[in-house]
């Protein structure tokens, strides 16, 4: 049975290996020199302090490439769940051939784990492949923009991608199982794994591990009159959730260093009759009736001293870049279980319901 | 020896209709057995049951004494050839060949050979090609090189031209000759069946009407035909299958496993085909029946 099921899966198995192939000599004959310039030039403008030309040259490089391969990866679980996974079934069961499959010596269990399983493991190679080449191509550009933790680019590197294609490829037996027609459970299989993707990583993945907070204090000087805390506090490649602007009560009134009134964020002083206050907030006693802020650096350091003594904070919520293996970790064992859940509705389905 | 197939009290529903019902019969090994009924009688839903496709809802059945499609040792048992033949379009006819080969411990790949050059059939030729007479042959090649003790065939000539269909059936004649084995074959049409069948069941509204050898039932059905008189009347041992009357006279067909003595009934041959229509028309007549009876509960 199972050369069986590779003589039948060939031709598609086949384009989708031809293609990963042109890809790799794509990311063979390009990545060493991205790396290679990254070493030579990038390295040492760190080290002086001096990277503004180089930057631009080495983000620039094979931009064609940089801006491909990520979509690659994020289509390519969608592709597998579509062309291999909704006709695996669909199809037997549509051109009647089924019938003919469960009439030889062999029981519908083992035809069905043998399709499965080819399948199945075809589809977690491909992905895993891809990705070792993406996640290794990518590898210099990641360094330099810290950015693989955020939720653009978490799919798109290390081993996430197999549990993808593993949940996408089930999804489209079980579609095609239930819905009996290919096309429909092609459909039924790209809703799903645009859902479950989106699901994950804007509802599930913050959540995976309770987040790290920390708090500082908000600095005059930035944009809107306040200057985010992130840059110097965290990890530039950890992942914020959140940069919350917090009163003395802990309440959140505001984002990134600045307070919200009336829909505008600031840092706003208003002057009155009875002196200084900060919009939103309060008063500010320790500033003299008269004082015009922001007007000389006295003041400034007067309206900084009221911030801190109102207890105004601003209160970072993220994952540290130290969790990003171990949010790899889950999120792949998370669509592997989904994969292996479908798979048993498969058996199930396959044995009792489909006589 | 085991009978072929055995079924008893077996049904099959669909939701909430009964495809097969009540179905209790036993087709002896060593026969080539035709089941024959109209379209919808139940014909596929029998044999998919026999070949363990589908599941009984009510009943049990037994292929070659044991339960269909149990493991793979009853699987390579039985050979089935579908309704419409199915085969897979991309794959060639050699290919085919080496699917067999790989899935059927007793596979018979000298046998399968010699068929395909027999049929002169091109071994490079996908099977999506192929002719719907040439499909049927191919199939029937599968499942003959599994070398199953019971062969079962649903309409597998349906769908063919007529000469097509006496090939089909010449074939399977000479494989059932040469290689010993029991066949159960579906049609809705009795000259399909009369060719080559020692054996009939008839099917009709989802229950087994008859069963029996067909040389039996040539020689225990016979047409009344005389003065009119009513069915009822009957003596013991003879029962009516069918009645028309005019004014003055009675026509009857009647099963009688003795001879007709009554010397007023001028007693008349049937052909095989008689003997199923009336069969048929009779199911057709209950149900008619059982359906008006329900009404007038109502």
């Amino acid at each position: 049975m199972i050369r069986f099921t590779l003589r039948q899966f060939r031709a598609s198995a086949a384009t989708a290996y031809a293609a990963m192939a042109v890809i790799a000599i794509v990311l063979a004959v390009t990545g060493p020199r991205l790396a290679h310039y990254y070493d030579a030039h990038v390295v040492g403008c760190q080290a002086a302090g001096n990277c503004n030309a180089v930057t631009e040259t080495f983000l620039g490089f094979y931009h064609a490439v940089q801006a491909s391969l990520g979509p690659v990866l994020l289509v390519l679980p969608a592709l597998i769940g579509i062309f291999w996974g909704a006709p695996l079934l669909a199809h037997e069961l549509e051109t009647g051939t089924f019938r003919l499959a469960w009439t030889q010596s062999l029981t519908r269990n083992r035809w069905l784990a043998v399709k499965m399983g080819v399948g199945g493991l075809a589809a977690m190679a491909a992905a895993g492949l891809l990705s070792l080449m993406v996640t290794w191509w990518f590898s210099p550009l990641d360094r330099w923009n810290g950015n693989r933790f955020t939720p653009a680019m978490f799919g798109e590197r290390g081993i996430v991608p197999i549990g993808y294609a593993a949940f996408a490829f089930a999804f489209g037996v079980v579609g095609g199982l239930l819905i009996r027609r290919t096309v429909p459970a092609m459909a039924a299989t790209l809703v799903a794994y645009l859902a479950a993707r989106l699901g994950m990583t804007y509802l599930v993945r913050p959540h995976l591990m309770t987040p790290l907070r920390v708090t500082t204090a908000v600095l005059l000087g930035g944009k809107n009159g306040a200057a985010p805390a992130s840059a110097s506090t965290l990890n530039p490649q950890d992942w914020v959730l959140a940069s919350n602007t917090i009163n003395a009560a802990g309440h959140v009134i505001g984002q990134d260093g600045t307070i919200t009134v009336n829909g505008t964020q600031g840092i706003m002083f208003a002057t009155g009759p009875g002196g200084v206050s900060l919009a939103g907030v309060g008063r500010c006693p320790n500033i003299p009736a008269g004082t015009v802020p922001g007007r000389d650096p006295h003041s400034s350091s007067l309206l900084q001293a009221c911030i801190t003594r109102l207890g105004i904070r601003q209160e970072l919520v993220y994952q540290p870049i130290s969790r990003y293996w171990a949010f790899q970790g889950l999120e792949l064992a998370i669509f592997l279980a989904a994969a292996l859940a479908l798979a048993g509705i498969c058996f199930w389905w396959v044995r009792r319901r489909l006589t | 020896m085991t009978a072929a197939l055995h079924t008893q009290d077996l049904g099959k529903r669909y939701r909430g209709r009964w495809a097969l019902r009540g179905c209790t019969l036993t087709v002896p090994p060593g026969r080539v057995a035709g089941l024959v009924g109209p379209n919808g009688a139940g014909k596929s839903t029998l044999l998919q049951l026999a070949v363990g496709l589908l599941r009984p809802s009510a009943g049990t059945v037994e292929v070659l004494g044991g339960p269909p499609a149990h493991d793979p040792e009853q699987l390579a048992r039985v050979g089935y050839v579908a309704q419409d033949t199915p085969v897979y379009a991309a794959l060639s006819v050699r290919e085919h060949l080496r699917f067999g080969a790989w899935l059927n411990p007793r596979w018979d790949n000298e046998l399968a050979g010699r068929r395909i050059a027999q049929l002169d059939l091109d071994p490079g030729q996908r099977a999506g090609k192929l002719s719907g007479g040439q499909r049927a042959q191919l199939a029937l090649t599968l499942a003959l090189a599994k070398r199953p003790g019971l062969l079962i065939l649903d309409e597998p000539v349906a769908s063919l031209d007529p000469l097509a269909r006496r090939e089909f059936l010449r074939h399977l004649m000479e494989a059932v000759a040469e290689h010993e084995v029991s066949v159960l074959l579906s049609s809705h049409l009795v000259t399909d069946l009369e060719r080559v069948c020692d054996y009939l069941i008839v099917l009709a509204a989802g229950h087994v009407q008859v069963t029996g050898e067909v040389e039996q039932l040539l020689a225990t059905h016979h047409r009344l035909t005389g003065p009119r008189r009513d069915p009822a009347a009957m003596p013991g041992g003879q029962q009516v299958i069918e009645a028309s009357h005019t004014d003055r006279q009675s026509t009857l067909i009647v099963r009688s496993e003795g001879p007709i003595h009554d010397p007023a009934w001028t007693v008349g041959q049937l052909s095989l085909e008689d003997v199923v229509l009336a069969y048929m028309g009779q199911a057709n007549c209950a149900g008619q029946a059982s359906r008006s009876g329900l009404e007038a509960v109502r």
